[in-house]
């Protein structure tokens, strides 16, 4: 961990207790004092506060840049207006996933996006490599960035955001927050309202101080971050989608905008874009499903998932935890596609024995987006 | 540093371990363990009458997070569960020597208890 990257806010979840792993080349907190199990519950009732400045920040722009980025992820972007964002896709010429990332327009000829950790160096290449030269990428590296998720995160902002009803799931503004200059969307990785500021590393320790004054927030690890995305059906890059699956196999079908899928008006003109129409058209083997699991003890990524009848491996588990807000065990993973509807048993493989679990519907806890 | 009583013998590999009057050991994981492993939600303990060979890993305890080995610290034979943590995993977090103990085990060879560290030899190896 010595030679793991530090984020501005390194020194405050020392502060906070913080236990600090190494996370994509960044020493991160995974949990402070209170644990990973109160740290998810708080954030579902009350507000918490997460470092996610290890992401990736790029601004891209120039000319033309709209429709150079619709040549690379699925999403409809003309038609988005400024401060509007969109979930998408980055995808290889086989039509697989090489990232997921959060697309904000912030001009008529520039974009705010944001990418996983993992993979953003990656990312900038293949960028780099597909955008025409007249497109510039400037990666935000002295960019924080901090998420304030919970049903109480809109009473800590209130009274810095003017109209902040007006701001709704998947939109941002520029503003200042505690006198403090940010740009604050309206998103998050959770399931709940709440939101991402990104703020400059200078100001970034100064703005968590003001957000944890505040009797609602309490600071969140990676661990929490990881069982609440899972709670909320949401895919973690390198686990529930990687380059050997995609969007219809990773059942992200609804990430591929209306007017990009087939026999509409801007069909296709993005990597693998074949591949995923005939996909979209006839189905494929195996796709991604939640698993509520019985008992209590957790299957973890990599698990064979078996049909009972047959005793046949029809899957894998490719995220699995401990639900603290259903108390018990629930994991994502793929599975055979005869095997995939909402309802069906079957058995999961944890060291000698074979728990059931039955395939459940995603989220396992509703998703509670302000749309205003 | 975390709770440690003098009273115990511990190994490498963060067990406790209770010498009891009827010449079985209880066996449990330390203070310092359960707050590296973190809230736990699961603890599969070894079945009664199983036979376990030292260093044998024997129990299998489940953070949010991760699976993770407890291993018999010396040779025996299973005598009892503790069957509370069934329901209740994280009395292994809230009070690690006494309700959140995981097994008892009748010693092979009571010689071997020797090679088991104090208290002070724990702390000065898990400082490392």
């Amino acid at each position: 961990m010595s030679d793991s990257l530090q984020t501005p806010l390194y020194d405050l979840h020392l502060e906070h207790g913080a236990r600090m792993v190494d996370f994509a080349g960044y020493a991160m907190p995974v949990q402070y004092q209170d644990g990973i199990i109160k740290e998810h519950l708080h954030t579902r009732a009350n507000a918490g506060l997460f470092d996610v400045s290890h992401m990736g920040q790029l601004i891209i722009s120039g000319t033309g840049v709209t429709q150079a980025l619709e040549q690379l992820i699925p999403i409809e972007l003309e038609s988005l207006k400024d401060n509007h964002q969109r979930y998408g896709l980055l995808l290889s010429e086989h039509g697989t996933i090489l990232d997921d990332l959060i697309v904000t327009r912030k001009t008529a000829d520039s974009f705010f996006v944001v990418v996983n950790a993992a993979c953003k160096e990656n990312d900038i290449e293949h960028l780099r490599q597909h955008l025409p030269d007249v497109i510039k990428i400037e990666y935000l590296q002295d960019q924080a960035l901090l998420a304030l998720q919970g049903p109480q995160a809109h009473t800590v902002l209130q009274d810095q955001l003017e109209d902040l009803e007006s701001l709704t799931f998947m939109q941002g503004r520029e503003c200042t927050v505690f006198g403090l200059p940010c740009y604050v969307t309206r998103s998050g990785y959770t399931g709940e309202d709440g939101f991402e500021i990104s703020v400059t590393a200078e100001h970034a320790a100064e703005l968590a101080k003001h957000l944890l004054a505040h009797p609602e927030v309490k600071p969140v690890g990676l661990g929490a971050r990881d069982s609440l995305r899972l709670e909320a059906g949401l895919c973690l890059y390198g686990h529930d989608m990687d380059t050997s699956k995609t969007p219809i196999e990773a059942g992200l079908l609804w990430s591929i905008s209306k007017s990009r899928r087939p026999d509409n008006n801007k069909a296709g003109g993005y990597p693998g874009a074949d591949i995923i129409a005939g996909q979209i058209e006839s189905g494929v083997d195996s796709k991604r499903v939640g698993l509520l699991i019985e008992g209590r003890a957790p299957a973890r990524e990599g698990a064979e998932v078996i049909d009972p009848a047959s005793d046949k491996v029809i899957g894998v588990i490719t995220s699995g935890s401990f639900s603290p807000c259903l108390e018990q065990p629930i994991a994502m993973g793929y599975i055979d596609q005869s095997f995939a509807k909402a309802g069906t048993v079957v058995e999961i493989a944890v060291r000698k024995k074979k728990i059931p679990a039955v395939i459940h519907q995603l989220p396992f806890v509703k998703q509670t987006y302000y749309r205003g | 540093m975390s709770n440690l009583p003098n009273d115990l013998k511990y190994t490498k590999s963060h067990e406790w371990i209770q010498t009891n009057e009827d010449g079985t050991i209880t066996v449990g994981i330390t203070d310092h363990a359960q707050e590296l492993l973190g809230d736990l939600v699961y603890v599969e303990v070894p079945e009664v009458d199983l036979e376990v060979a030292a260093e044998q890993a024997c129990v299998v305890v489940e953070s949010v997070k991760a699976a993770s080995d407890v291993y018999a610290p010396v040779a025996g034979t299973v005598t009892a569960v503790n069957e509370s943590l069934e329901d209740a995993p994280e009395l292994v977090n809230s009070d690690p020597y006494g309700e959140g103990w995981i097994y008892k085990l009748k010693v092979n060879d009571p010689t071997d208890l020797d090679g088991l560290m104090d208290a002070e030899s724990y702390l000065a190896e898990s400082d490392d």
